[in-house]
């Protein structure tokens, strides 16, 4: 294929989704800054239109870049975006709702880019070099340690702003790419079962039936035996030592936990966010209160609408059908990137795929989960719709490299949502 | 990784088959929240967004019985603040008391109101003057909050004319908030505190409309109207009373400035109360909105106490109006006829044991039949009819008329007047052996154990004025309620009539109430007084014509001295009752 046609063999399904998401997200963006009380969030929509300018000049680059560019650009620029998280560690700033976490790179005053964003994608890239390097997928435990590796790296830098949200996208990019790579279910749930074990910590019972459940588990998979003895071990440890961690939280830690576990324990305080968000999703029904009509959004009874919420907006105002819409454009998006993935040319280039599908798998779950308080309020951004630069040119710039993956695999032609 | 196009489609398969599940697990999610639930958080949003402010209603206006008003509403305003907590509310009226005076004890009012309604504004002028209205209409714009509207105010174009039946309204009390009846009501309200307003408040109080103002998440106003449609307050039906406004006025002109006392005119068939005054007075309309304290100290020191109602609260002896209740139960028990005499002449009095009791005609009234007795008053003939009657027999005939009894009255506080049931009460009190026979002596003048309201002689007069039967007072019209107390024969019913209209004759103890033209009946009285032995509470208690009696009036003047002077008041009533009855038959008939 030359070069003018590999130009013209743009995977259109996905591009016409991610655009559609896209100005869906403006659109409740401008909604967003419609409000009877003057917010931070009034005519934003003009610059996230602006960001989106960008991002989509950024695909575009990104979708004629080689995918083996990318490839040899793994190493430099995990590594800068590693060293861009320690200098944001010390010149970072907060700002929002989330002010207390320092992810803002911010030199001279100005806040210049969230480095966390960026690492999502360097963090896929550099999973998907080492996942992709051997021909079999890790096996035991040990084996993990490489791509352990990557993502540690990262996520301690993140954890230290401390973004409880995007770590947990960090884990939850790992746990996708380790599957994709062929590694074992079974080992997952292994290498998840001391967090399992901490979550189900309190409750006895619940700890206790894990922990026979980790024993079956173990004894299916025939780990070698330090391993599996460590294992047993590291979740019977955390078990015991849970009580312990959970009084090590600072105060407003556990409160923030028992507050997602009950919301009305603090109705004016903590639990307001949530509720006012379920309350908003609500009443929105099912044709919601009209496109800028949201009395929740308009008293500005929900926090962060432009960002963090924004999906709390969608829901009341375009209701359970706008809902449907907007999460059935993301499946869309996320089965056609798999598809991509599926029929990538070589390993580096389907993992990357897959890595980017997790990623903006675990933001939807997690920001959209935190609305209906299915999950805990970690700040996590709604991608295309939650209003910011950072994430918009991030997704944007996912885009375009799956783009390019598309068109160089196998069976790369424009066609059908052939999902 | 392993590659192989096998593997990586069956990992496919498995991440479609994972993005599914959790996709449709989110939408049912959502569908839960939106579709199934939906009520409720549609519910919670319009709470969120919505303040009730309250439309005050007007009370049921009150008429009197030619439909002139006794209480109506004019417009006033109330200005309120809506906020979303007491200190910012406290913040507020801070700022307030900058533009407009306002008392520390104005804020805690506010305050303690917000507390009890805190999605209702708090009241802070339930009665705003009209100054201090467009004072802070000027300053609307820097209080957003602040709830400027019409309140409609009760007002009694008669004022203290009326008080002594109306009563008054003002804002309900902590006290009355937490009682069962008054859970409906919320802090801030009017509720009637006496008289009529506070006997019918069910009645009278108007049905509370709403006006909805939107609020952000701080709770601060952002849009005044049009959130959602008013709802309109709605008045209750008008009250219609029994009242004779011109008499009412008439009665309390009579009364002045000077004289203290009590007076009742009633339909005797009926019960209904034609006027009730007592005197002094208040003026109602001064208590609206919050009661001057100033005012509130002078109404409670003033030794007349004119927030007394001397009609339905004040028992006094009944005195010698109670001698036809006397006869009443020796002409019933058949002891003496209308022309009897008794064996003892009144010389100015009579020995009874060791102790000799005055006739209060110290020259006497030499030897009388009853009717004559009756005309005079002879405290002699009534000793000894009573040591004919007996005590047993005089306690059991005063209830069986209802001596023990509150008169039934449509008003809120009547006093249960004092009579003994039996002579039971004598032992409790003095002791068995405290006491003798001459309290019957005492009893059958209506002195000693005996006080009666204005309003029950007047009751138990009623009953001499018809057939016998008592008519329960009534000031709103309803359903005469009477009971038959008196069970004597026409022609002794008739021969007491004729005695009494001979008390108002020159041949009686009230010659100087004669009506011109009409027999007016009744008795007179000089009760001794036993705060101060000089003055002597005066009574009248009658009806007339007595041939035909189409009104009956008791006047009780505290400290009156003589039985005359009320007799004169209560000439004059009776002469301007049936003048005016006369009159309005005249023009009926053209």
């Amino acid at each position: 294929m030359s070069a003018l046609n590999r130009r013209i063999v743009a995977d259109y399904p996905l591009v016409v989704i991610a655009l559609l998401l896209s100005l869906y997200g403006i659109a409740m963006v401008y909604s967003a800054g419609e409000t009877d009380v003057r917010t931070v969030a009034a005519g934003v929509w003009k610059s996230q239109l602006v960001w989106l300018t960008l991002g989509v000049s950024v695909a575009l680059i990104a979708s004629r870049s080689s995918v083996r560019l990318l490839e040899w650009l793994t190493w430099p620029v995990y590594a800068g975006s590693l060293a861009l998280l320690v200098v944001t560690l010390f010149f970072g700033s907060g700002a929002g709702t989330a002010a207390s976490v320092k992810g803002w790179l911010t030199i001279g005053g100005i806040r210049l880019g969230q480095p966390a964003e960026l690492a999502k994608v360097t963090v896929v890239l550099m999973l998907a070099k080492v996942l992709s390097a051997n021909r079999n997928p890790p096996k035991s435990l040990l084996d993990l340690w490489r791509p352990a590796l990557v993502v540690a790296a990262p996520w301690l830098l993140i954890m230290a702003q401390p973004d409880l949200g995007t770590g947990i996208a960090f884990i939850g990019i790992f746990f996708g790419m380790l599957f994709w790579s062929g590694v074992s279910p079974l080992l997952l749930i292994l290498v998840a079962s001391p967090a399992i074990s901490l979550i189900l910590a309190f409750s006895s019972w619940y700890w206790a039936a894990w922990f026979c459940l980790l024993i079956a588990l173990v004894i299916l998979y025939k780990p070698y035996i330090t391993e599996g003895v460590s294992l047993v071990m590291a979740n019977l440890g955390i078990g015991v030592m849970a009580p312990t961690l959970w009084e090590s939280l600072a105060p407003y830690q556990q409160h923030r936990l028992l507050v997602f576990l009950n919301p009305s324990i603090d109705i004016r305080g903590a639990g307001w966010h949530v509720i006012q968000s379920q309350v908003a999703i609500g009443s929105g029904g099912f044709f919601g209160k009209g496109f800028t009509l949201g009395s929740q959004k308009r008293l500005a009874f929900l926090p962060a609408q432009h960002t963090d919420f924004i999906f709390a907006v969608l829901g009341e105002e375009m209701g359970f059908i706008g809902v449907t819409l907007a999460l059935t454009l993301f499946l869309f998006l996320l089965l056609r990137t798999v598809k991509v993935a599926e029929r990538a040319n070589d390993s580096f280039s389907s993992m990357v795929a897959v890595g980017f599908a997790t990623g903006w798998l675990v933001h939807i779950l997690v920001n959209v989960g935190m609305t209906l308080n299915l999950m805990p309020i970690t700040g996590i951004p709604l991608p295309f719709f939650s209003y910011g630069g950072s994430f918009m040119l991030a997704s944007w710039l996912a885009v375009g490299i799956v783009l390019r993956i598309s068109s160089e695999g196998r069976g790369g032609r424009p066609g059908t949502l052939g999902i | 990784m392993s590659f192989h196009p096998n593997d990586i489609s069956r990992r496919a398969r498995g991440a479609g088959a994972g993005l599914a599940v959790i996709f449709v697990a989110l939408l049912a999610a959502f569908f839960r929240t939106q579709v199934l639930r939906n009520t409720q958080y549609a519910l919670q949003s319009e709470e969120n967004r919505l303040r009730e402010v309250p439309l005050p209603a007007g009370r049921g206006i009150i008429y009197d019985r030619a439909g002139q008003i006794i209480a109506e509403n004019v417009p006033g305003y109330s200005v309120s603040l809506l906020s979303p907590t007491a200190d910012s509310l406290r913040a507020s009226l801070s700022r307030l008391s900058g533009i407009v005076q306002l008392a520390p004890e104005q804020i805690e009012a506010s305050v303690r109101r917000y507390r009890r309604a805190p999605n209702r504004p708090a009241v802070i002028f339930a009665d705003a003057p009209f100054d201090v209205v467009s004072v802070l209409e000027e300053h609307r714009i820097d209080f957003p909050d602040l709830v400027i509207q019409s309140a409609p105010k009760r007002y009694y174009p008669d004022g203290q004319v009326v008080a002594s039946f109306v009563g008054y309204v003002g804002e309900i009390t902590e006290a009355e908030l937490l009682r069962k009846e008054f859970e409906v009501y919320k802090a801030g309200q009017q509720i009637g505190k006496g008289g009529l307003e506070r006997e019918y408040e069910s009645k009278l109080r108007g049905q509370e409309g709403m006006r909805f103002v939107e609020v952000d998440a701080r709770g601060r106003v952002v849009r005044d109207a049009g959130a959602r449609a008013d709802l309109a307050p709605k008045a209750p039906e008008p009250l219609y009373t029994n009242i004779d406004l011109d008499l009412q006025r008439y009665a309390a002109s009579l009364f002045g400035d000077s004289i203290q006392g009590a007076v009742i005119a009633m339909e005797p068939r009926t019960g209904g109360v034609l006027a009730l005054y007592s005197a002094p007075s208040y003026d109602p309309n001064r208590f609206i909105g919050g009661i001057p304290q100033e005012y509130w100290r002078q109404l409670n020191t003033d030794p007349r106490r004119p927030l007394y109602n001397k009609v339905i609260q004040g028992k006094y002896p009944p005195a010698s109006t109670f001698k036809l209740a006397t006869s009443a139960i020796a002409l019933n028990r058949g002891i003496v006829g209308l022309d009897d005499h008794m064996p003892v002449s009144c010389t100015g009095g009579y020995q009874y044991g060791s102790r000799y009791f005055r006739c209060w005609e110290k020259k006497g009234h030499g030897n009388l039949s009853l009717a004559r007795a009756i005309e005079l008053s002879c405290d002699v003939y009534f000793y000894q009819l009573g040591l004919k009657i007996g005590l047993k027999n005089l306690l059991a005939g005063g209830i069986s008329l209802g001596f023990d009894k509150r008169s039934g009255i449509d008003l809120p506080n009547e006093q249960r007047p004092t009579f003994p049931a039996t002579a039971e009460y004598y032992d409790k009190r003095y002791g068995p052996r405290g006491w003798s026979n001459a309290v019957v002596l005492n009893l059958s003048i209506g002195q000693g154990e005996n006080d009666q309201t204005v309003v029950n002689m007047a009751k138990f007069y009623s009953a001499l004025a018809t057939d016998g039967y008592a008519a329960t007072p009534e000031i709103v019209r309803s359903n005469p309620e009477r009971t038959r107390v008196l069970d004597l024969s026409p022609p002794q019913m008739a021969g007491l009539r004729v005695a009494m209209a001979g008390v108002v004759s020159g041949r009686g103890t009230a010659g100087s109430a004669v009506i011109q033209g009409v027999v007016l009946a009744g008795k007179t009285g000089t009760a001794q007084n036993a705060q101060n032995r000089n003055l002597d509470h005066a009574w009248f208690v009658g009806f007339a014509p007595a041939e035909e009696p189409k009104i009956v009036v008791a006047v009780f003047l505290e400290f009156g001295e003589h039985g005359y002077l009320a007799a004169r008041i209560a000439s004059k009533i009776v002469s301007r009752h049936l003048k005016a009855a006369t009159t309005e038959l005249i023009q009926t008939e053209g």
